[in-house]
């Protein structure tokens, strides 16, 4: 067997060397030539167009599979909701429960010694069904484990992450997918991981990372970048956020210290740019963070500081409640929302599903990351405001522009408990409703 | 039927499933979805732990006793056949569909609707509210904002109007006596939209 392998082997292996070097070959000469001209504007956005066609292609023909086998092609709501929740506060619910139910006493039932009048709010055994209700639409469909789950899109991007329920349709299709994995990974891969891994300095290098991920980004009103002294505020959604905007401008970062790759690639940038980073545990010592914020802030010669308030990636649907720290320190805020197009390619990273170096690949093997930036006109705390006021007049005037849902909601959720505070919201709500009645009883 | 949708055919049982709780497939694979996305760990079923990690269901007054209407006593895992069934009491009634004298009870019908909700105030699932547990349930929905006191009070009056045969608990047939006139369909009902 030996000897009859062998030449197989042999052949085998001079064919894959072969067409290794070639690949290898073609592949470097295709990247130095870019890094020394830059792929230019025009050639992206002709990429990007004839993607979308693509795309376009690719979803007529699935349609046209699905219905041919009847197959349940979209999931059934794009909206994501599964129920219609009732709008109905718990004070409309009671009182409508209690119209039935004094209707009831008035009938005549014999028990209770003091009629009630029609309005009182007595406790019912079934004023508990508001709760139960509410407690399994919650159960069944909520607006925060929708934030942390990627965008569900209509159409299909080639690309096998986002496709949850399109199964194969046509041969042309698959061959078409086939030739996207292959260029994907055997081409804008090797290209990208080349352009990542090259060292530049601060700005040059992160005009580099821009190119590397083929990021398209249109930034518009740059009029009103934001200027030394400042601090800039943005909604996250992943760390691609920063090496956008850094490209545009530069910053000082204030961020959390990561190990690992990330970490790497932060004690770098310190050393081009002065730049705070913290431990985590330093950062709940809100007065040290403000501090060194603040004396930052004064240095009219250091560079703004990008913040990002809602302290955790969001998946680009919306914008979740801003941490009021940064607009504590009385500088001026520019805000910038930035918003990405999920045909083709979802930049948001669930870091509690996948760690940096699997959303650094799924990135770089997307087609583009395509994006926008606005920059809207700077922000001062008004007389009488506090810093929370402020945070959320930000994050509206963010949300509005980013075309995203402003949302209350707690961007700790993410990976903390629900403070006690809200269900005592609840209660506090409901024992007005009783009580509050029950004081006006025993005064009469 | 016509041919049905390959994630149907990837959960155990399921015409059974549709049979018993009166969903349609398409609720069916969007309740899979959503049992999916809960089941984090991807264990195939869930555990207390999944369910607190729903915020507003944290923030609900009642919150641990509805997901402990989920559990049977001693068990920690529900399976998505539970599941399913336990969302099925919050089906609105079919007012279409025509009564057979023989079938077994709908499990979204006004007296099942009902039980879900005594068992909410029954713990102790010995078929009675008795004083102490009707207190728990209003300490838990009104909090620290009022007193012992009150808290008694409402107790009192409650059982005084509800029970009938003067026990001092209240058995599940007086508690289905006393919201006789509420509109259990529309309280305990929810909108599942096509």
């Amino acid at each position: 067997m030996g000897p009859f392998m062998s030449p197989f082997n042999n052949l085998l292996c001079m064919l894959l060397g072969i067409s290794f070097t070639v690949w290898f070959t073609l592949l470097l000469v295709f990247i130095i030539v870019p890094a020394i001209f830059g792929l230019s504007f025009g050639i992206r956005r002709l990429y990007m167009k004839t993607l979308l066609k693509v795309f376009e292609w690719a979803t007529v023909r699935m349609e046209r599979g699905a219905k041919e086998k009847k197959h349940l092609l979209y999931k059934p709501y794009s909206l994501n909701s599964i129920i219609a929740k009732e709008p109905t506060s718990l004070e409309e619910e009671l009182k409508e429960i209690r119209r039935n139910c004094s209707s009831r006493e008035l009938d005549g039932s014999a028990s209770t010694t003091t009629s009630p009048s029609p309005s009182s709010s007595e406790f019912e055994m079934s004023d508990t069904f508001y709760f139960c209700r509410r407690g399994i639409e919650s159960i069944v469909d909520d607006e925060v484990t929708k934030c942390f789950t990627a965008e569900e899109l209509e159409s299909w991007n080639l690309l096998t992450r986002s496709n949850n329920n399109f199964n194969h349709i046509s041969t042309r299709l698959t061959v078409l997918w086939g030739l996207g994995v292959v260029i994907r990974y055997g081409f804008l891969l090797p290209l990208r991981m080349k352009n990542f891994l090259s060292e530049k300095v601060h700005l040059m290098c992160y005009r580099i990372c821009v190119r590397a991920l083929t990021a398209i980004i249109t930034y518009h009103h740059s009029e009103n970048k934001p200027k030394n002294g400042g601090i800039c505020v943005a909604n996250h959604t992943s760390p691609i956020d920063v090496i956008i905007l850094a490209s545009d401008g530069c910053y000082a970062m204030v961020g959390q210290i990561h190990g690992g790759l990330m970490g790497l690639i932060q004690r770098s940038m310190v050393k081009a740019c002065p730049h705070i980073w913290f431990e985590r545990s330093e950062v709940k010592d809100r007065h040290l963070v403000a501090k060194r914020l603040s004396n930052h802030v004064k240095d009219k010669s250091k560079l703004p500081i990008l913040i990002f308030p809602e302290g955790t990636c969001i998946n680009n649907t919306s914008v979740m409640m801003f941490k009021k720290g940064s607009f504590e320190i009385g500088s001026t805020v520019y805000p910038v929302a930035i918003k990405y197009d999920p045909r083709f390619g979802e930049a948001f990273w669930n870091s509690s599903k996948f760690g940096m170096v699997n959303y650094l690949l799924r990135m770089m093997s997307s087609w583009a990351i395509v994006c926008s930036v606005w920059y809207l006109p700077p922000m001062s705390r008004q007389e009488g405001e506090d810093a929370m006021q402020f945070a959320n007049r930000v994050k509206a005037a963010i949300a509005r522009q980013g075309g995203l849902v402003d949302l209350l909601w707690d961007g700790g959720l993410k990976r903390g408990k629900v403070k006690d505070t809200f269900k005592e919201e609840q209660q506090k709500l409901y024992s007005k409703i009783l009580v509050g009645t029950q004081e006006v009883r025993s005064r009469s | 039927m016509g041919s049905t949708n390959s994630t149907l055919l990837k959960i155990p049982n399921v015409e059974v499933l549709m049979q018993e709780t009166g969903f349609s497939p398409a609720h069916i694979i969007r309740l899979h979805d959503r049992f999916k996305a809960l089941d984090k760990e991807g264990r195939g079923h869930l555990c207390p732990q999944d369910f607190g990690a729903i915020k507003e269901l944290a923030m609900n007054p009642i919150g641990d006793r509805i997901i402990g209407a989920f559990f049977s006593p001693g068990k920690e895992m529900v399976d998505f056949h539970t599941f399913v069934k336990i969302l099925a009491h919050f089906r609105p009634v079919d007012k279409d569909r025509p009564k057979e004298p023989n079938s077994p009870e709908l499990i979204n019908s006004r007296s099942n609707k009902l039980k879900f909700a005594f068992q909410l105030y029954d713990q102790d699932k010995d078929g009675k509210i008795s004083r102490d547990e009707l207190l728990k349930v209003l300490r838990a929905m009104l909090g620290m904002q009022v007193t012992e006191e009150q808290l008694e009070s409402i107790a009192d009056r409650t059982i005084q109007e509800a029970d009938l045969d003067r026990d001092d608990a209240i058995s599940f047939e007086e508690f289905r006596k006393s919201l006789e006139k509420v509109n259990i369909d529309h309280k305990m009902s929810i909108r599942f939209l096509r």
